[in-house]
């Protein structure tokens, strides 16, 4: 558990340092990510630790967010002088970008879905 | 015996009390949520930031005092978003054989989320400091406010958009995915992830590991397309 913790960790780590070093414009964390997952694939398989430790941590995932959620009480004041166009914006654009994504993929995707749907069975 | 306002003070100093209550909270939400057998608009997060603005306001605790508590939850967003990469791994096969639709898919999904959140902005008459912090909002927030400072505009704003427009996706989302009758997994978590990064991805995990890796690396690419394609189309409009 210590060391599958110990090595998610670093993995942010070094994720936040090369992208500082190198003004890449993604979050330390997402750079972390690319790594474990590098990490993963030549390693050829998920230790059962780590699997465990980031299954718990993902089973979760939503509370993570509740803090940051909070945090839009004490921003109530900038959203209330362009409550209108906000709402509307947040709104339409998030019903648009998730209809847009969804259709473009499943149509793009089509092609490959027999063999998804024989997978997703099993 | 103690005053009620003494135990108050000390507890309300130390940061035990609000990672209680936002556990607590949180508990609460996924109570409501399963007992009304998921219905996407009682989302648990939403419940959650509710339960505690409400708290919050009522006992009139800053949100600074609220954080020092909460912060060890926060924290643990930088390790979970590592730990995306484990689900992507295990459906890895199936992402690299749709790899050329996603990546399209993703692009088109960028593209519309900053189109539509400037153009409808613009139309309702938001000022340019709005504009800019709404453009990113389908955004990890940590990029997002990257990209409105270094486009003027404000990333506290930014910040609480971002939050917003996650909570959004995941109450939203998956009704729209239904009207539209996706049932494609791949293609649920690709939109969840491009519209409503990590929330939107928290959701999708919820269902299916299938989207859930989608939705994982769609958050991470639209990252990075947002960040390189945003200051392109706004240099080029305004």
């Amino acid at each position: 558990m210590l060391s599958a913790l110990t090595l998610i960790l670093t993995c942010q780590l070094i994720g936040e340092l090369v992208t500082r070093f190198f003004g890449l414009p993604l979050p330390g964390p997402v750079a972390g990510m690319a790594l474990l997952f590098a990490l993963l694939v030549l390693r050829g398989s998920v230790p059962d630790t780590v699997g465990a430790v980031g299954d718990t941590l993902l089973k979760n995932l939503s509370l993570l967010f509740v803090p940051a959620g909070v945090g839009v009480m004490a921003h109530l004041g900038l959203i209330g002088q362009d409550l209108l166009p906000i709402t509307v914006a947040l709104i339409g654009s998030t019903v648009a970008t998730i209809a847009v994504t969804a259709l473009v993929m499943s149509r793009l995707a089509r092609g490959s879905l027999s063999a998804e749907a024989t997978k997703a069975d099993d | 015996m103690t005053d009620l306002t003494e135990v108050w003070v000390y507890l309300s100093a130390s940061p035990l009390l609000f990672l209680t209550l936002t556990l607590a909270a949180f508990q609460a939400g996924s109570w409501i949520y399963e007992r009304a057998r998921h219905k996407p608009f009682l989302n648990p997060v939403m419940t959650a930031v509710i339960l505690l603005v409400a708290i919050l306001t009522l006992t009139e605790t800053p949100y600074p005092t609220y954080f020092e508590g909460a912060q060890f939850v926060h924290f643990l967003l930088g390790p979970a978003t590592v730990a995306l990469a484990i689900p992507l791994y295990r459906q890895f096969e199936r992402v690299r054989r749709s790899a050329l639709a996603l990546v399209v898919s993703l692009i088109s999904g960028s593209l519309t989320a900053i189109g539509t959140a400037v153009g409808l902005g613009w139309l309702l008459g938001a000022s340019r400091e709005t504009l800019l912090s709404l453009a990113p909002k389908s955004v990890t927030a940590p990029v997002a406010m990257g990209i409105t400072e270094q486009l003027g505009g404000l990333p506290s704003l930014t910040a609480v958009l971002v939050i917003l427009t996650g909570i959004l996706g995941a109450v939203i989302g998956p009704m729209v995915l239904n009207l539209l009758r996706i049932r494609d997994w791949r293609a649920r978590g690709l939109a969840m992830g491009t519209a409503s990064h990590g929330i939107g991805t928290a959701r999708a995990l919820q269902v299916n590991e299938l989207a859930g890796a989608f939705s994982g690396l769609a958050m991470g690419l639209n990252a990075l397309a947002t960040a390189i394609l945003l200051p392109l189309i706004w240099r080029l409009f305004f």
